[in-house]
């Protein structure tokens, strides 16, 4: 069962193998994208985040899941040595580049414990894999290419390991470098952390992007973490480790 | 505020996370916090403090809302495709299409896209001499899913709001 909705601004996609998938359980995923995006969005006028950033809600009132994602990014912060910053250069919180791989691995976490074990979940090109896909196999994930968005330059097999991609290519300049002068990082086009859920992955592919072409060495300092950076010049570097997501493996 | 403060904020809050953390695993599949090489300090205390972050911003303007049409499921959209317009953006011009099919959003492709980042004139120095690089080979191997750059752009949001609204 897979179904595709736009929430958060972009689509978000859930597929379920085997026949125990259910709309029930489709819909609550949904709903907590729907929850998710209430709380967190910068766009919306009536989302708790921006009556933070409007300096219209005391911080004892804030919800806890809203503190918890200014705790989880400030611990960001100081594993990344200041790279990762939910403060933008106007002043105002914006937590989107980890509220999303967080949410989307609250949401797996949803079906995990509804007894599902074979599914993933993609909110723009974040994904969380769980257990196999309807051949018995592991999840084949493929990187886009930033130039040709209709191909592939990799393809990973992972089973649950979270893969998030970091890129330019279709936002422009927006993750910026607040080491400095919050000048935007144009170094790198694209890079990809596979981790060991999407919530870590895309954290660390949000930080390390900001730090341009040391990007690659940083994930490869991280113990679990394998990435595949892209450059400007359609140069690639994968991490010593990256290639061992790139064979299959035999899954019983 | 003083580095000595900032140290301390940050202190409690790393130390909050970690209760948090322990007190999630108490119930439920555990959580992998991976904590990379040099990282922080994760000694348990029985401080209770929630964490706090004294928010510093300003008012003042903020970004516009946008308005995004959410599917609203099984029923809601007629089949076909169907193409929003182009949608000018800071660094290029955006064009998104939606194809429903039994009355859900089966496709969404970008028909116009961004022409990408430009390609510098200067030969930049490898800066990662440990790490090998290569170039780009397209893959031809099948895929379930795939990673690729977030699109959510606002000039991304309005075309696809504006292709939803054409299949309502």
């Amino acid at each position: 069962m897979k179904e595709t909705r736009v929430l958060m601004g972009m689509p978000i996609t859930v597929l379920m193998v085997g026949p125990a998938a259910n709309k029930v359980a489709i819909e609550k995923v949904f709903d907590y994208f729907k929850y998710v995006d209430e709380t967190f969005s910068t766009y919306k006028d009536t989302s708790e985040i921006t009556a933070i950033n409007n300096g219209t809600l005391a911080q004892e009132k804030w919800s806890a899941d809203m503190k918890l994602i200014f705790a989880l990014s400030e611990k960001t912060k100081l594993e990344t040595k200041g790279f990762f910053d939910i403060r933008t250069p106007g002043g105002k919180y914006d937590p989107s580049g980890i509220v999303k791989g967080w949410a989307i691995w609250k949401a797996a976490e949803l079906l995990r414990k509804d007894g599902f074990k074979d599914f993933y979940i993609d909110a723009g090109g974040d994904i969380q894999p769980n257990g196999v896909n309807a051949e018995g196999k592991q999840w084949a994930i493929g990187i886009k290419n930033p130039w040709n968005e209709k191909e592939n330059v990799k393809v990973v097999y992972v089973t649950d390991q979270g893969v998030a991609t970091s890129g330019t290519y279709i936002r422009g300049f927006h993750i910026y470098d607040p080491k400095h002068g919050n000048r935007a990082i144009d170094e790198i086009t694209s890079l990809t952390v596979i981790g060991p859920n999407v919530y870590e992955a895309d954290r660390f592919a949000t930080a390390a992007f900001a730090m341009g072409r040391e990007a690659i060495n940083f994930i490869e300092g991280l113990d679990g973490f394998e990435g595949y950076m892209i450059d400007k010049e359609k140069v690639a570097t994968p991490t010593s480790g990256f290639e061992t997501y790139t064979r299959p493996s035999i899954t019983s | 505020m003083s580095n000595a403060k900032k140290y301390i904020i940050a202190g409690v809050l790393v130390v909050a996370v970690v209760i948090f953390i322990v007190f999630a695993n108490s119930k439920s599949t555990p959580v992998a916090a991976n904590t990379p090489s040099g990282g922080t300090d994760t000694s348990t205390t029985t401080d209770n403090t929630a964490p706090s972050v004294t928010p510093t911003s300003t008012a003042g303007a903020g970004t516009p809302p946008v308005t995004t049409t959410e599917a609203t499921g099984a029923s809601g959209y007629k089949d076909g495709t169907y193409t929003g317009p182009v949608e000018n953006a800071v660094y290029g011009n955006i064009q998104v299409a939606v194809t429903i099919s039994g009355g859900k959003i089966t496709d969404v492709e970008v028909p116009v896209a961004p022409s990408g980042p430009g390609h510098t004139d200067q030969v930049t120095a490898s800066a990662i001499p440990a790490l090998k690089q290569e170039a780009l080979v397209a893959q031809s191997a099948n895929v379930n899913v795939v990673s690729g750059a977030t699109q959510d752009s606002q000039a991304f949001q309005q075309s696809l709001a504006a292709a939803l609204s054409q299949a309502s």
